[in-house]
């Protein structure tokens, strides 16, 4: 697979950090980086990066079960991570999740016609003192409201085709 | 300019860890060697690796990421000597539900937290360290890597660390997403490249850690105290707490309360003072009913058993845990079902399933719950809960099936009436 030179560099630095010999150590990050760019961890990003760890893809696979971040299809270009649990829960989490829901008309873990937003409960991200909080791809975004939810899936939408980045 | 910080800090705060939180370009190499950064490296460089332990023993600091065990002892764990390599670990992958600080060490202030890894690398004859650091902290990721690279570029990393000669190399490392690489055995399993999934101990990481190699494992917390611990001394550092319980610790206070924040205190602070003085109280007005001391994980406390100093022995007399510091208030109008079935749906989701009675023990009280609130409950639900945490309790290799089991034994326990107000009408009335 080619990669983005960026990417391609950051993988690269990646293998360096390992002693050697321990090239499987690189496994997890190289998925995570790998798939921001590829959408998600498709059978070819498994084998590529079995190659480039040296380990069988059995083992690249077999990782991407357990953890929450790694996906086998593609989510929005705008992830919607709302949080719930207890101290977002106390202070109104598990209602933005809802509204969440209907302002974007998909449930947990689907992704709307379009592509551009998908929707995930997801556990405590380490916003608590600052809840309720929501995570839109690594943006983190605290004490939210409906209507500051609003506001940002707005302002999202309108930005429409442009990078997820600009 | 001036940082704009997640909540405004409070003047009841002791400020020794948080103190550069705040500062212009506080997480800068140049900020923190103008406010006493790398004066405590240079002085451990003077000191033997047994003098450094002591030090850090004489200041009672005690593991920050949950279990709260005495650091110098786990560093003097570590072998003197080895043949192969040794490693330092730091547990970023901050995952306890209430817990929000190490993020903030991290984005405020790194340069500590890396002088801290070096003074435990000098201690332990280490070379090589890696950050291991939650997936979802992308920017932290980013944060500490323009650290490190600013610290390699000026001389504070690599070969000849702040012109001592000491070596050291320091490398982050992104976790994807997994409440159980917070333990310190999965998170080794995980920075392998493997599925986190517990080790059996002994041995223990000190011995045979990373690639089965001698281990250093701290939490960013800890490893950023001792900084502060070498340049003014144990002593002064244990002082500031109660005995046994040196130092401060940064507090995270959520849920009901006007100020919520993290806060620095020192350990044995009075919990309703924290509460009442440091977050503000409770909005509305309204009285308090529970207590999660320190992250998702710690039984319980009622309201009438919260006049306490906050440390980690009195805590434990108590009946619960210092943890995390991760604390989350509850008023009286909380509906504590609610809350135990979302600790349990995060217990069952997160648990790796490798031990049977935690793997079958959260689903099978998850769904319990989940029926209670659904208006299905019934009378001999509430103690099939209590008997079905009690029999998870210390059948797991790690710790996931206890944080799971307690919290819920002491909702069933303190909180009955809430589970009796949810049964339905006509089973109540039986």
């Amino acid at each position: 697979m080619t990669f983005s030179p960026q990417l391609e560099e950051r993988l690269q630095n990646m293998l360096a950090k390992y002693p050697e010999g321990r090239k499987r150590s690189a496994v997890v990050p190289m998925l995570i980086y790998a798939q921001d760019e590829v959408g998600s961890v498709t059978p070819e990003l498994i084998e590529e990066v079995a190659r480039r760890c040296e380990v069988a893809p059995l083992q690249v696979d077999e990782v991407v079960g357990y953890y929450s971040m790694l996906r086998r299809k593609p989510m929005g270009k705008y992830h919607v991570q709302v949080c719930t649990n207890i101290s977002c829960q106390l202070v109104g989490g598990e209602e933005l999740f809802e509204h969440a829901r209907k302002k974007l008309g998909i449930g947990h873990k689907q992704v709307t016609a379009d592509g551009q937003f998908s929707l995930e409960e997801v556990e405590c991200m380490g916003a608590c003192s600052w809840a309720p909080a929501v995570e839109i791809n690594y943006d983190f975004h605290h004490f939210v409201t409906p209507e500051k939810l609003d506001q940002l899936i707005d302002g999202l939408r309108s930005r429409g085709g442009k990078g997820a980045d600009s | 300019m001036p940082k704009q910080l997640y909540n405004q800090p409070s003047p009841l705060e002791t400020k020794l860890v948080s103190k550069r939180f705040g500062l212009d370009n506080s997480e800068s190499l140049d900020t923190y060697l103008a406010h006493d950064g790398f004066k405590a490296f240079l002085k451990a460089r003077e000191m033997t690796p047994e003098q450094i332990i002591e030090e850090v023993k004489v200041s009672s600091l005690r593991g920050r990421g949950g279990a709260g065990f005495p650091t110098g002892l786990k560093w003097s764990f570590v072998p003197r000597t080895s043949p192969k390599p040794k490693y330092i670990v730091v547990n970023a992958d901050e995952s306890e539900p209430g817990t929000c600080k190490d993020r903030l060490l991290m984005e405020y202030d790194p340069h500590q937290l890396i002088e801290g890894i070096l003074i435990a690398a000098l201690a332990m004859d280490s070379h090589k360290g890696y950050i291991y650091i939650r997936g979802e902290y992308r920017y932290l990721i980013e944060r500490m890597d323009r650290a490190i690279a600013e610290a390699y570029s000026k001389g504070y990393l690599g070969k000849n660390v702040a012109g001592t000669g000491f070596q050291f190399d320091l490398y982050t490392h992104s976790g994807a997403g997994a409440y159980e690489c917070g333990e310190e055995t999965a998170l080794l399993d995980s920075l392998e490249g493997k599925r986190g999934i517990p080790r059996m101990k002994p041995p223990f990481p000190a011995v045979a850690g990373v690639w089965a190699c001698p281990t250093l494992l701290n939490n960013v917390e800890t490893f950023s105290a001792v900084p502060a611990i070498i340049r003014d001394g144990g002593r002064a550092f244990a002082d500031l707490g109660t005995p046994k319980n040196g130092g401060t610790r940064l507090v995270c206070i959520s849920g009901h309360v006007n100020k919520p924040g993290v806060y620095e205190l020192p350990l044995g602070f009075n919990m309703l003072q924290a509460i009442y003085e440091v977050a503000g109280g409770i909005p509305g007005g309204k009285k308090l009913k529970a207590v999660v001391p320190g992250g998702s994980s710690c039984p319980l406390l009622k309201a009438e058993e919260c006049d306490i100093p906050m440390d980690y022995d009195t805590l434990a007399k108590a009946g619960s845990m210092l943890g995390s510091g991760g604390m989350v208030v509850m008023d009286e109008t909380t509906d504590m079902v609610k809350v135990a079935l979302r600790i349990m749906r995060f217990y069952a989701h997160e648990s790796c399933g490798w031990c049977i009675p935690c793997r079958e023990g959260t689903t099978w009280l998850r769904k319990i719950l989940q029926r209670f609130v659904d208006g299905g409950g019934r009378r001999e639900d509430v103690s099939l809960l209590g008997e079905l945490s009690k029999n998870m309790l210390g059948r797991t290799f790690c710790a996931l099936g206890d944080a799971a089991a307690m919290p819920t034994i002491s909702i069933v326990d303190k909180f009955a009436e809430d589970f009796e107000r949810r049964l339905p009408q006509g089973v109540a009335a039986a």
